[in-house]
């Protein structure tokens, strides 16, 4: 039968899925094509902003905005244009994102592993707060937080490291930006990692502990060597939550100073009086998505396996 | 050091565990300091002597103690930054800070939410974020469940097709702004080309009518892959002898689903849900990049806009801080029954 050589070569689905579940209705080809189809809704935006980004002006009106540029309608101009605009907002964007997603994910990993190991009442209202943490509306702490940070003269008590090399005054703003992502980080982490370390087996920590192990040696030895997988799963999100995120950077930066993240500067590209340049837009755009594009497409598997092991 | 070890563990681990433990000669003070213990001691002097030495082998003490480093300067800047910044909001919302200087403590008073209830603008922002919050949470649940069980019965190109969904959610609500700009660009975009075949060619974002609607519709584009990683997990956890049963039992696949396999992926909704709610939570981003200003086309406004516009291009502070408590309560209406069904269900 032909789900038997379907079967013998599938290198591609996981384990849990079953022969029976595949041959369930039959009508395989239909499914196909309806999953094709859905593809497209996903892809098209996707599609279309990239062939646009490739036209000119002339192309951007003239031709269908899913089809690409005819030979003459080609240019990398946009594209050009769109990395001298945007390349210090890049820049800036890295150096923020990765210091507050790796923090915010080993807060959160130690705080999980603390809030595991009482074996106190207190725990819950103290991880209550935590998990209520997570659904913060950012308005809710918005004029406080540019109120505390106006009052924080940052720029001027870290004056002697501006005199390293490779860093200018208005790294303090992005410092503000670090500590303020790292801070909003830690619930949702804190979140993701307890519930693993509630799954995983108490048998090695216990056996440790009456060994004579300390809560230090235990969390370095065994429960962060066993963590791997949740580390993927929060550096991912927390990666991507941080890079793509905009009302911070709105408030606290503001308008397009030196220090502004590349999702700032992407607001305001390619609008003027004439009209919106989509070419120039779509370009922007793409840069801007390109890290968390390139973190999905390399590692979108075992984010999606590790959000698969926490339900 | 004889051991102490009474469980029946595997040799491996009892291996590793001596590797341990010569490591840690010396360093067994953070967790059983003679000073906690003390207290354990008095309070178990009468009871029976047996208790003494259990007490000081694993004081629970001390365990609290020893976990204080883990978890609490992150919980201590976490509270600083959330529930600080949450009871300092509040308080400013009480005062009529208003363009530049700083807020006047002295006299409190609610005539902000007095004025706010009172004002049509909020009234209308707050019927949209209502309208946003469901249509958007329903459809993408619906979408990501419709996908997950399409994805579930394929064995070839499953992975591709997971990430195919799933690219729109690692962009920014920026970018996904600027790509549905082009989308729904009433000359040239795609949609409109399409309909123009009909000869329609709807104003999809200066409408009031339609903007909220297009809105949705592109968020949902973004989130709906992440319900559908969510639902297809919940699905391959559910073993295959049920959908045996059901074959057996004669059920129709439709069936088979609606009354054997989706009540058993409440855990799923609920773990979706929280990641969409985190996503409607920042539609403001989208609105904004969407619009390029703090005040999105008639017909779009929530109170997200509403509360940025009022406190950051009109300096009505106090005012603004109003419409985000008011924001704040709505998300605590969500955030209470999931913790209580997180404690009822032991997950806390």
């Amino acid at each position: 039968m032909s789900q038997e050589t379907v079967t013998a070569d599938a290198t591609d689905g996981e384990s849990s899925t079953s022969d029976l579940r595949d041959a369930i209705g039959g009508k395989r080809i239909l499914l196909y094509a309806v999953l094709a189809l859905i593809a497209v809704y996903f892809l098209v935006p996707l599609e279309a902003g990239l062939v646009t980004s490739f036209k000119t002006n002339e192309a951007v009106i003239n031709t269908a905005p899913y089809l690409p540029p005819g030979p003459d309608g080609f240019t990398l101009q946009n594209w050009a244009e769109a990395l001298d605009t945007l390349s210090s907002g890049l820049v800036n964007s890295l150096v923020m994102t990765i210091p507050a997603t790796v923090l915010g994910a080993l807060f959160g990993s130690l705080a999980a592993y603390g809030l595991t190991q009482i074996s106190w009442k207190g725990q819950i209202p103290i991880f209550a707060l935590f998990v209520a943490g997570v659904f913060i509306p950012y308005q809710a702490v918005l004029v406080p937080l540019s109120q505390f940070w106006s009052m924080i003269p940052l720029e001027t008590a870290l004056s002697p490291l501006w005199a390293l090399p490779l860093l200018e005054p208005y790294h303090a703003d992005l410092i503000e930006l670090i500590v303020t992502h790292t801070s909003y980080g830690i619930p949702i982490s804190t979140v993701l990692f307890r519930g693993y370390y509630m799954g995983l087996s108490d048998e090695m920590v216990e056996a440790a502990r009456l060994d004579g192990a300390g809560v230090f040696e235990i969390y370095r030895r065994i429960v962060l060597p066993l963590s791997g997988p949740m580390f993927a799963v929060v550096l991912i999100y927390q990666f991507t939550q941080i890079w793509n995120e905009l009302l911070f950077a709105l408030i606290l930066v503001g308008g397009t100073g030196p220090s502004a993240p590349v999702t700032l500067s992407l607001v305001g590209l390619g609008t003027s009086l004439e009209g919106v340049d989509f070419g120039l837009r779509m370009a922007g755009a793409f840069l801007t998505a390109l890290p968390t594009l390139l973190v999905f497409i390399i590692f979108g598997d075992q984010f999606a396996q590790g959000v698969a092991g926490r339900t | 050091m004889p051991s102490p070890d009474r469980t029946d563990v595997g040799r491996s681990i009892r291996s590793r565990l001596s590797d341990l433990r010569t490591r840690l000669v010396g360093d067994t003070g953070d967790d059983e300091s003679p000073v906690r213990t003390d207290g354990g001691a008095t309070v178990s002097r009468g009871s029976a002597g047996t208790g003494l030495s259990d007490r000081l082998r694993s004081p629970r003490n001390s365990r609290f103690v020893g976990s204080l480093p883990f978890w609490l300067p992150p919980f201590l800047l976490m509270g600083l930054f959330v529930y600080g910044a949450i009871g300092w909001n509040f308080l400013i919302s009480l005062t009529d800070m208003e363009g530049f200087g700083d807020p006047d403590y002295s006299t409190l008073d609610f005539q902000q939410y007095a004025e706010l209830f009172g004002s049509e603008a909020f009234i209308n922002a707050a019927r949209n974020t209502f309208v946003l919050l469901i249509a958007f949470t329903v459809l993408c649940l619906v979408l990501g469940l419709v996908l997950a069980i399409l994805l579930d019965r394929t064995l070839r190109l499953q992975n591709t097709f997971r990430l195919v969904y799933l690219l729109p959610f690692s962009l920014s609500f920026v970018v996904t702004a600027q790509l549905w700009a082009w989308m729904y660009d009433i000359d040239n975009g795609i949609i409109n080309s399409v309909l123009s075949l009909g000869g329609l060619s709807p104003d999809w974002i200066g409408n009031p009518q339609l903007v909220l609607g297009a809105v949705i519709f592109a968020l949902v584009w973004q989130f709906s892959g992440y319900a559908m990683v969510v639902f297809l997990a919940g699905l391959q956890a559910i073993p295959d002898e049920h959908f045996e049963a059901a074959r057996i039992d004669g059920a129709s696949t439709i069936k088979m689903y609606w009354r054997v396999i989706i009540p058993q992926l409440r855990g799923s909704v609920i773990s979706a849900l929280v990641v969409l709610m985190i996503g409607a939570l920042k539609a403001f981003d989208f609105l904004y990049a969407l619009f390029g200003q703090y005040r999105p086309a008639a017909g779009a406004d929530i109170l997200a806009t509403l509360m940025v516009r009022e406190a950051y291009s009109n300096q009505h502070w106090a005012y603004g801080s109003a419409i985000a408590i008011v924001l704040y309560v709505l998300a605590l209406l969500v955030v209470i029954p999931y913790l209580y069904s997180q404690y009822r269900r032991g997950a806390l």
